[in-house]
């Protein structure tokens, strides 16, 4: 069993996940309490508003998470977070202004619109798609989030749509084309990958988003 | 780049890891929880569980191990065994499960395929196929139930028509269990693996015969290298047994020009 570091206990911040009511999102919750952190998973806006780190976490497909992000009234209150705000592979893709990956009408989904960007699908007539599996990530501008992680560092992916490459662009990776791996504007960031998933690397960025940013 | 997987594959009854040759005479290799943090400890770039008996019993794999896994482990794993509906695959991947497998109830029910990728969406779909080498006919069959060899029985499929239907139906990633191989030790089917990759579109995964490290290479080599181009390669008794270190495996395809995390 992972072991809770005491030390962190007079120091601990209140972390806070955002209940999108997706699926899959202890994995993430457990990646952080192994780094010595409680983490709360709510839905009510005052506990997300007073958290000192906010995790917006995400699987699934993006109308579905923004139909729960609204039907919760959510919208308003993650828009207006000053601290520090870290979305995951969905996530993060909820944070830009809008996706590609269409609804069942096949319209494209307006998200939340916290960073100047958009998703769009990956194609590629020769690589595999969705993009599976650990590859490398560089970061291209400094960061608190990236301290201690070197260029090429492998995380894991799992996605079909992505953030190409732009201003906000925090780390880039490779696959059919350089796109955003980590996006960041203020105090909202994003991260393609898992890094709840992606081993040592992926616990120094948690770590990193919760002790340094 | 994307790097090439090594996943050990940890087969699971009644909450023990267990290991068979060819499907048969299955013997207890160890915890579930010690031995999941040991391989992600070692290097492994993924885990797979696969309750054997889940699908001939009638059972549900046991739910608490997920969440002890999911719980210690900071590597994607997926949950194969019994799942058999949206509702078993939902409470999988709540408790933690990155990605579900699933095999002889997508073939008693194709279109459980579309209904889990409409609601998990495409990446957490894993289809697993297994598939044996008819010499008489000369055709690659399916099989299901292979959990249980009193129940395993051929299915009306070719190996490639049903890899082709359910990437059609919105399978996210493809996972053939070459039987004539299993455990066996003498390579995976790398002339069975080539035909499938040339029509599989997404992540394809090797299982069934690795014995040597050289296996691995051959099967993550390029097609123009002979090779079949796997994106992961499986195995379960050379890492169980110790056959295989990790550490020395990724070393050693690294040494081969393959993409690999270290």
């Amino acid at each position: 069993m992972s072991t809770v570091n005491v030390n962190n206990a007079s120091t601990r911040k209140q972390v806070v996940m955002v209940d999108t009511a997706c699926a899959n999102i202890s994995s993430l919750k457990f990646a952080v309490e192994r780094l010595g952190y409680d983490v709360l998973v709510t839905d009510d806006t005052k506990r997300i508003a007073q958290a000192d780190k906010v995790l917006l976490p995400g699987v699934g497909s993006a109308a579905a998470a923004m139909t729960q992000i609204r039907a919760k009234g959510l919208v308003e209150c993650l828009q207006n977070l000053q601290q520090p705000v870290l979305g995951i592979c969905l996530g993060m893709q909820l944070m830009t202004q809008r996706s590609e990956e269409a609804n069942a009408k096949g319209e494209t989904v307006d998200c939340l619109g916290l960073v100047k960007t958009e998703v769009n699908a990956m194609q590629s007539d020769t690589l595999r798609l969705p993009h599976m599996g650990w590859n490398q990530v560089s970061a291209v501008k400094d960061s608190p989030l990236f301290y201690g992680i070197e260029a090429n560092t492998y995380f894991y992916f799992v996605h079909g749509y992505c953030v190409p490459q732009g201003e906000h662009t925090l780390a880039t990776c490779e696959y059919t084309k350089t796109f955003s791996a980590a996006i960041e504007n203020g105090n909202f960031m994003g991260v393609q990958f898992h890094p709840e998933r992606s081993g040592e690397a992926g616990a120094q960025l948690l770590r990193n988003f919760v002790e340094r940013v | 780049m994307l790097a090439k997987r090594i996943i050990p594959c940890l087969d699971v009854r009644d909450g023990k890891v267990v290991k068979g040759v060819q499907f048969r005479n299955h013997e207890i290799i160890g915890d579930i929880v010690p031995l999941a943090e040991q391989y992600a400890k070692a290097g492994a770039d993924e885990l797979v569980f696969y309750d054997i008996t889940a699908s001939s019993d009638q059972r549900v794999v046991d739910k608490s191990w997920v969440t002890r896994i999911a719980k210690v482990i900071d590597i994607p794993f997926c949950v194969a065994g019994g799942i058999k509906s949206v509702e078993d695959a939902r409470s999988i991947l709540e408790m933690g499960a990155d990605k579900i497998s699933i095999n002889s109830p997508a073939l008693a029910n194709p279109d459980l395929i579309n209904q889990l990728h409409d609601r998990f969406g495409q990446q957490c779909v894993v289809i697993g196929i297994d598939s044996f080498y008819n010499a008489d006919t000369g055709k690659y069959q399916v099989y299901q139930f292979t959990g249980d060899e009193k129940r395993t029985q051929q299915t009306g499929w070719e190996t490639a028509d049903w890899v082709k239907e359910v990437q059609s139906r919105g399978a996210g990633e493809i996972v053939l269990n070459c039987m004539n191989q299993d455990g066996v030790r003498k390579g995976y089917d790398i002339e069975q693996l080539r035909a499938i990759r040339r029509i599989c579109k997404v992540p394809l995964i090797a299982s069934g015969g690795a014995g040597a490290m050289q296996h691995f290479a051959t099967v993550f080599n390029p097609l123009e290298q002979h090779g079949a181009d796997v994106d992961g390669g499986l195995a379960a008794s050379v890492f169980h047994k110790g056959v295989i270190e990790i550490a020395d495996l990724k070393a050693y395809l690294i040494e081969q020009h393959i993409e690999i995390r270290p």
